[in-house]
């Protein structure tokens, strides 16, 4: 199969376009790598990545991330006290009188914490305590005036100058320090995710609660047990599933009612914007740069105006989403416009039809499909951008979200909103994606039948 | 009409009769579907102004008020919070402390705050299209049914895609703040995350719409996927994924503004800054200059993009 030097020519002189075009159009994609990889170098200068990298925390990740999907108790026992009594924070998810199974007091005085049943699990009492994990018992004397391991130290303990800590790793870590030890265990799962530690329902089955609502007693003044755990429910004040579900719905109205007056103030303007329909060149014009001006003042500029003329809110958001959605539908909407076929609308014209009965008939059967398969691609957009414009107090979940992040603590709320956003998000884009299957093939169907006719 | 009407037989007649059925039932259904809107409309109007802090007909006379602070009493001071040159009614207050956010790049030559802000928020949308331009690319060759080496592979490709695409960015950004610090690295990752996501969508769509030929005739001489991808599917739709990169440029300028506002650093945080606190010549200032770079930033798009569309209607002719 080899090729001699005349034939390879041969090809050569029969393709010119391919063999023989002009430097910079050889050369264009070698420039363009080059030119990005200065670019990469100086952003990474720009930004100081490496020292960015270098100050990074990653070790938070894993525990961040398995913050999302569960919880902890961390039960003090003060060991300076006459006698030792496990104490748990306020607010912690066991409520007013938490008994727990996992902490046992033993008849000779003794505590003994089981943070993974009894391979993983800490004993103790005023003078010494004994950390059991991975296979190893560590003795921990607290006589001396500070911790002190007898022993060697496993590689899972530190020994810090008043403290030692020993780390179990997911489920939990124990910390001993002369007058208290203090124990994280880890539970997989949402805590108290349907009621709050205050609801009577706390802490029963679903029988339980079921058969309440059913034939029990009534538990609160006035109000019906399905009422009650209705509102015990909607209160939680660990979840606010109340609040949650409400700035849900102030996101998907944000995006739904800026999107849709985005379409109905655009489309009148489309018509005079198109340049093959505006009675004047120079309207086409202005129009088309007050669409450019709508779209390029961003949507932050919109919604950070908005917020301060109306107050944080919905409305401030669907506002800023409206007046971004006028300048991109405008957009969209009138080079669908320039783009029609121009039959239709010449043969309506040449019945004698006045202007608004060609629009209507000679130009609107072709592009409305287009029109609202436009619109209801934004309004999916939109209803992930609305989560973000959120943030900056324009109403809506995204507010709650950057809250609830900012303290670093409340991973599980976070991941709950987040599951919610993107159960919108995905049930929304199916919608949109369906009706817009359905419009092209309306249209499919609309280009057969005009091909049929010829 | 009696003429034609006798000329027409029974079965055009009732044709007819089946079309002018049809057309009204249609037209129920248009102004159903259009009174339905309508009452949504109204609803969310209501339910939206009812959530709201304040209401917006309560509002709507206070707009005036509101927009009088924008107007400066001095429009020089404008250009002055533009190029950080020192304004005459600086009285040691933040409204009109121009020189100070001065970046010195060495002696007495600096660079405007508001343009050191802007270049970050720029930067950071062009650092994270790029990442999402890398990914996405092999992702879609992977997600795309008609180049896929493996269906499983694709599957998992496509649904992590989605993922991607549908996580909230500013959860990822707070995510990252908390580990690599709060600033434009964290926006970085949030968005190039997110871009991964929405290019390789736009991507695979268009590989599944290629010419297979190529490829088959590569294949038909032994060539294995990567050498099929590189040759007989990348130079069909490159021009393509150059145009989609270009527009998620665009649109990155724009999310990473508002990154900004929300701890990414840049000019967003600023902006929000100086709204809140009433600051009218800033707030000018920094409308003016992200207005023009983000005009600047689209044109430019749209001109390579016509450029390119050009390029491949050649390259498909020749």
């Amino acid at each position: 199969m080899a090729m001699t030097a005349d034939e390879i020519s041969a090809i050569e002189d029969r393709h010119p376009q391919i063999f023989q075009r002009p430097a910079y159009k050889r050369f264009w994609p070698l420039f363009l790598i080059a030119g990005t990889v200065l670019y990469l170098a100086y952003a990474l200068w720009f930004f100081s990545l490496p020292q960015v990298l270098k100050e990074s925390h990653w070790e938070r990740l894993p525990l961040f991330l398995s913050q999302w999907i569960s919880y902890d108790l961390q039960p003090e026992f003060r060991l300076d006290q006459p006698q030792i009594m496990p104490k748990y924070p306020r607010f912690a998810a066991l409520g007013e009188n938490p008994n727990p199974n996992w902490v046992i007091r033993n008849p000779d005085g003794t505590y003994t914490v089981q943070i993974d049943g009894e391979a993983k699990s800490v004993t103790f009492d005023k003078t010494r305590a004994t950390i059991v994990a991975n296979g190893q018992t560590v003795p921990v004397s607290l006589t001396g005036g500070k911790p002190e391991v007898t022993g060697p130290v496993p590689d899972w303990v530190t020994v810090h100058n008043d403290e030692v800590v020993a780390r179990m790793g997911f489920v939990g870590e124990v910390r001993v320090t002369v007058d208290r030890v203090k124990v994280r265990k880890r539970f997989l799962g949402w805590a108290n995710f349907v009621f709050d530690t205050r609801s009577p329902f706390f802490g029963k089955s679903a029988g339980e609660v079921l058969s309440l609502i059913v034939s029990g007693p009534r538990l609160g003044s006035g109000t019906s047990n399905l009422e009650l755990a209705a509102d015990n429910i909607w209160n939680n004040a660990q979840w606010q599933h109340g609040d949650v579900w409400t700035k849900l719905l102030q996101t998907i109205v944000m995006a739904f009612l800026g999107t849709l007056l985005g379409g109905i103030v655009a489309f009148p303007l489309a018509f005079f914007a198109a340049r093959n329909i505006t009675p004047s060149g120079l309207l086409s014009q202005v129009l088309k740069r007050f669409f450019d001006f709508m779209r390029s003042v961003d949507m932050l500029i919109w919604a950070l105006f908005f917020t301060r003329a109306f107050g944080p809110g919905p409305l401030a958001g669907s506002a800023a989403i409206f007046f971004t959605e006028i300048g991109t539908l405008g957009k969209t909407y009138s080079e669908a416009l320039e783009n029609i076929d121009d039959k239709p609308r010449e043969g309506v014209l040449s019945t004698g039809a006045n202007g608004l009965l060609v629009q209507r008939y000679g130009v609107l059967p072709e592009v409305v499909p287009i029109f609202i398969s436009q619109t209801l691609y934004q309004w999916e957009s939109n209803t992930r951008g609305a989560t973000i414009i959120g943030a900056v107090g324009a109403g809506g979940i995204g507010l709650k979200l950057w809250e609830a992040m900012r303290t670093n603590s409340n991973w599980a709320n976070v991941f709950y909103m987040v599951l919610l956003t993107l159960l919108v998000v995905f049930v929304f884009d199916n919608i949109s994606n369906f009706l817009r299957r359905r419009l092209s093939r309306t249209l499919h169907d609309y280009n057969r039948l005009q091909a049929a006719q010829g | 009409m009696t003429a034609s009407a006798t000329i027409h037989s029974e079965a055009t007649r009732q044709q007819a009769d089946a079309w002018r059925r049809q057309t009204s039932l249609r037209r129920c259904y248009t102004a159903l579907g259009v009174g339905l809107l309508l009452v949504a409309m109204c609803a969310t109007m209501w339910f939206a102004d009812e959530a709201n802090a304040g209401h917006f007909f309560d509002r709507l006379p206070h707009i005036l008020d509101f927009l009088s602070w924008l107007v400066p009493k001095d429009w020089n001071d404008v250009w002055r919070a533009l190029f950080d040159i020192a304004s005459p009614h600086d009285k040691g207050t933040q409204e009109f402390n121009f020189p100070l956010g001065r970046v010195y790049i060495w002696g007495g030559f600096y660079i405007p705050e508001y343009f050191e802000l802007m270049l970050t928020t720029v930067n950071v949308a062009l650092v994270s299209t790029f990442i999402g331009f890398v990914f996405a690319v092999p992702f879609s060759f992977i997600a795309a049914r008609n180049l896929t080496p493996s269906p499983i592979l694709r599957l998992i490709v496509k649904r992590f895609m989605e993922l991607l695409r549908a996580f909230p960015e500013i959860v990822i950004a707070g995510l990252f703040a908390a580990i690599v610090s709060i600033g434009p690295v964290a926006a970085i990752i949030a968005i190039g995350l997110h871009s991964i996501g929405a290019l390789g969508k736009l991507f695979y769509e268009i590989n599944e719409n290629v010419d297979m030929r190529p490829e088959e005739g590569l294949r038909a001489v032994g060539a294995n996927w990567i050498e099929r991808v590189r040759f007989a599917d990348l130079p069909q739709v490159l021009p393509n994924f150059m145009s989609y990169t270009l527009l998620r440029i665009e649109i990155n300028v724009r999310i990473s503004t508002i990154m900004g506002a929300v701890g990414g650093g840049g000019i967003g945080e600023e902006l929000k800054l100086s709204i809140s606190r009433g600051f009218g010549a800033k707030t000018l200032a920094l409308v003016l200059l992200l207005f023009t770079t983000i005009f600047l930033v689209d044109q430019f798009s749209a001109w390579l993009r016509r450029k390119l569309v050009r390029e491949q209607a050649f390259l498909m002719s020749a």
